[in-house]
């Protein structure tokens, strides 16, 4: 396989997911916003920083974060390359030149979801038309998921689709983690408490983790069940390890695979042998730094490894004695 | 709605279906028949039926736009097709193997020892001011001295039956993938006609392209690493060019997925490592081709490819230079060409063309601006060019001074009337202009394709058939004569 063809298949895994956890976030954040009382949250600021683009929000708003403007870059934007529009725009660039590679309804799903996203952006930024049209994004990535494992032969290009899919769902489970469990450390402890506990629940449900974690946990919603559920399980789709376990498992079947899986087994022994819930603010914030570091060095190491030196997306223009010749 | 050919609107001009007096042409005796007894509502059905076929197939071109991106746009395909009996093709197919046999003759003449240069058969001057010729191939010999490995030469008929060429395109020409999807599409629009004729086949190209590609391999081994390079999706032909290397079972690279190493041989980048590649059928310009060699900011070519193909570790198809025969002024020396090289006379004629160069002819050119076709020489795509009678007199005058200006990049050929075919129009047929391009392969053996495609102008009158402008395709039946 291609190493190009490679590169292509992981990044659509990757932009898919991060346009589903987007919506996610969105989401779950206008639920949740209803329930708090006024002026007792950050509100949109965290979202903006989840997705690791306050600077560029900074840059291009200044320092307000009201919902509208919030709400546009984070869905909307062209400008913001993590945008939800953006990364299904990336999607979809990937997934074009690799139409031969994954099952025809595949694409045509990535383009319809792109295309009903891009169509319907008044109406998705409008207070009433955003659940159904975050919805439908989410419900159109896991379409798409399912399609793929029911239709694409499970060969090395599957393997990258999902690595590429699984990283970024770690990635995004511990961004989440980092600024909500920051954003909800408040100045006088007493002043936030009756709302504490749904503020975890819509981290947990913005991962649509909250039954699961029910089932498992048999708890109420606590800060250390919750980071333990979520860093640790095995076995839910979005938890930290689960994650990475379904990267060393693609990483197994490929060849050459010696560095990427050395770099996958630290990021896993780390967290396995880290005390999560007992961390302090401070110290968990730290942890997932470093964390991020690792899943990043991981990711360069699958590129070094199977990828293209050059940057992708670069084109030029020539003419071709074509069908267009008079 | 039952059709009287006879009226339907061809009077004065060639039709390939039937005469002036409305009887069917040899061949085309039960197409006819079966045409005229369709009624509306049938007939809307199978164009409907048609295009729904081709968009579930995806068969798209490409148009890119600054504003919109890249944009998809269904191929335009014609239900009638436009049928040539056998008789009349075989003597085309031996014109068009005996012209790309004399092209690659004076390519590989033309990088090595200029003999037709020599003999003053060829003009010196224009050598020396071809924009095609590319010094950095002289001296170089391909695998069985072929430059040209596939070649689309573009014929039309004129009013009064003549079939001539109206060019070589021996560069990157494209068109081949949609004769193939136009022949699927109508098979399975119109069975039983094919039922009732024996129309001979086309699908057997991506096979025959392929053995042509594996025959120029460097390295005697029984499966050699062909590559179909792609300049990327944003190329007009993308679609083309994955469809062949989906249809061949080979890779479709781009310039980065190759690297040319310390050795001198070019591989790919793939998840296993390096892997060697023998035969690139590349889909780039020579320019692009190699920013070592060639254009220094090319992004879309491979570093050190050309210094590859020297040292012949790697076959590139067409190989690079080959364009120089591919030049509306070069084209005008083709049946000198053929004399000269093969002792023969031309059998399929060229339309006669003047060269701005030469005085006399120039003057010619110029006084009869308004029955003529000015092209410049190295042009693709119809840009820059004057179609005199549908100029008006200040596009003339404009033109006359451009031509003054650089007179050795203009050709002037008279204006002909293409033959029409029938082609669907709302409920009804009315005759639409026609060129046809055939492709023909060369490396151990010389084939051509069975017809090839047929591009129709859909604009009543209109001579344009570009895809882009309008044009709109047609399915090429070569017919066995009836009753055989």
């Amino acid at each position: 396989m291609l190493s190009r063809v490679a590169e292509n298949l992981y990044w659509l895994g990757r932009y898919v997911e991060r346009a589903e956890n987007t919506a996610r976030m969105v989401n779950v954040n206008a639920n949740l916003l209803l329930d708090l009382p006024k002026g007792t949250t950050p509100e949109w600021q965290p979202l903006v920083a989840i997705t690791g683009a306050d600077g560029l929000y900074r840059e291009r708003h200044g320092p307000g974060y009201d919902e509208r403007t919030a709400l546009r870059f984070l869905i909307a934007e062209t400008t913001n390359p993590g945008s939800m529009l953006s990364s299904l725009s990336l999607a979809r660039e990937n997934a074009r030149t690799i139409r031969d590679f994954i099952p025809r309804e595949a694409w045509e799903q990535i383009n319809e979801m792109y295309l009903h996203a891009k169509d319907n952006l008044a109406s998705g930024l409008s207070k009433r038309g955003r659940y159904p049209y975050l919805k439908r994004v989410i419900l159109g990535a896991q379409t798409l998921t399912g399609m793929l494992a029911g239709t694409m032969t499970n060969d090395a290009g599957y393997d990258f689709l999902r690595i590429g899919r699984n990283l970024e769902r770690a990635d995004m489970t511990i961004r989440l983690l980092d600024v909500r469990s920051a954003s909800l450390l408040p100045d006088d402890p007493h002043a936030l408490r009756p709302f504490e506990n749904i503020l975890w629940m819509s981290v947990l449900k913005s991962l649509t983790a909250y039954q699961m974690y029910r089932r498992k946990m048999q708890a109420r919603v606590r800060r250390q069940d919750v980071l333990s559920f979520l860093f640790k399980d095995t076995d839910f789709p979005r938890a930290f390890l689960h994650c990475l376990s379904v990267v060393e498992h693609g990483l197994w079947r490929l060849p050459r695979n010696d560095v990427p899986l050395r770099a996958t087994s630290r990021v896993q022994r780390t967290v396995q042998g880290a005390e999560v819930a007992a961390m302090s603010q401070a110290e968990l914030h730290a942890f997932i730094d470093q964390l991020e570091i690792a899943i990043g060095h991981l990711s360069d190491e699958i590129s070094r490894t199977y990828f293209l030196a050059q940057p992708l997306n670069q084109s030029q223009s020539q003419t071709e004695t074509g069908v267009e010749t008079a | 709605m039952p059709v009287d050919w006879k009226d339907y609107g061809a009077r004065g001009l060639h039709d390939e279906m039937v005469t002036a007096s409305g009887k069917p042409r040899p061949g085309a005796v039960k197409l006819a028949r079966y045409l005229a007894a369709l009624d509306a509502q049938e007939l809307a059905a199978r164009q409907a039926a048609t295009e729904l076929a081709l968009k579930e197939a995806g068969i798209t071109f490409t148009v890119y736009s600054e504003e919109g991106g890249s944009i998809d746009r269904a191929w335009p395909l014609d239900i009638v097709p436009r049928v040539m009996a056998r008789s009349e093709w075989d003597r085309i197919e031996a014109g068009l193997k005996q012209r790309v046999r004399a092209l690659n003759l004076f390519i590989d003449d033309l990088y090595h020892d200029q003999r037709i240069v020599k003999d003053r058969v060829f003009p010196a001057d224009l050598l020396a001011d071809s924009r095609n010729f590319r010094p950095q191939c002289v001296g170089v010999g391909p695998p069985l001295g072929v430059w040209a490995h596939v070649c689309g030469s573009d014929l039309v008929r004129d009013r009064d039956g003549t079939v001539y060429v109206l060019e070589d395109n021996l560069r990157v020409p494209s068109g081949v993938s949609y004769m193939l999807e136009n022949r699927a599409v109508m098979k399975r629009v119109f069975p039983e006609l094919f039922e009732n004729h024996s129309i001979l086949p086309v699908d057997d190209y991506p096979s025959q392209l392929f053995d042509t590609l594996a025959a120029v391999s460097p390295r005697p081994v029984g499966f050699p690493e062909v590559v179909v390079l792609t300049p990327g999706i944003y190329n007009s032909a993308y679609f083309e060019h994955a469809y062949l290397a989906q249809q061949m079972g080979c890779e479709l690279v781009e310039g980065r997925d190759l690297v040319v190493g310390e050795d001198d041989r070019v591989y790919m980048r793939t998840i296993e490592g390096l892997a060697r590649v023998d035969v690139i059928y590349r889909r780039i310009d020579d320019l692009f081709l190699d920013p070592e060699a060639f254009r220094a900011d090319s992004t879309l070519g491979v570093p050190g490819l050309l210094r590859a193909w020297k040292a012949g570790h790697v076959a590139l198809v067409n190989a690079p230079g080959a364009g120089v025969a591919d030049d509306k002024v070069v084209y005008a020396f083709v049946p000198a060409m053929i004399r000269y090289y093969l002792g023969e006379e031309a059998i399929l004629p060229n339309v006669p063309t003047y060269l701005c160069i030469d005085d006399a002819q120039r003057a010619h050119v110029l006084a009869n601006l308004e029955t003529m076709v000015v092209k410049p020489a190295n042009e693709s795509g119809g840009y820059g060019m004057l179609v005199g009678p549908a100029s008006t007199k200040k596009e003339r005058e404009e033109f006359a001074r451009t031509i003054q200006a650089d007179p050795r990049n203009f050709i002037g050929q008279p204006a002909l009337t293409l033959s029409t075919v029938p082609t669907v129009v709302g409920d009804h047929f009315e005759p639409r202009h026609v060129d046809m391009r055939p492709f023909i392969l060369s490396s151990d053996e010389t084939l051509v394709t069975t017809g090839g495609l047929t591009r129709v102008a859909l604009r009543k009158g209109s001579l344009v058939v570009n895809s882009s402008q309008g044009g709109g395709s047609k399915d090429t039946w070569i017919v066995d004569e009836e009753g055989r």
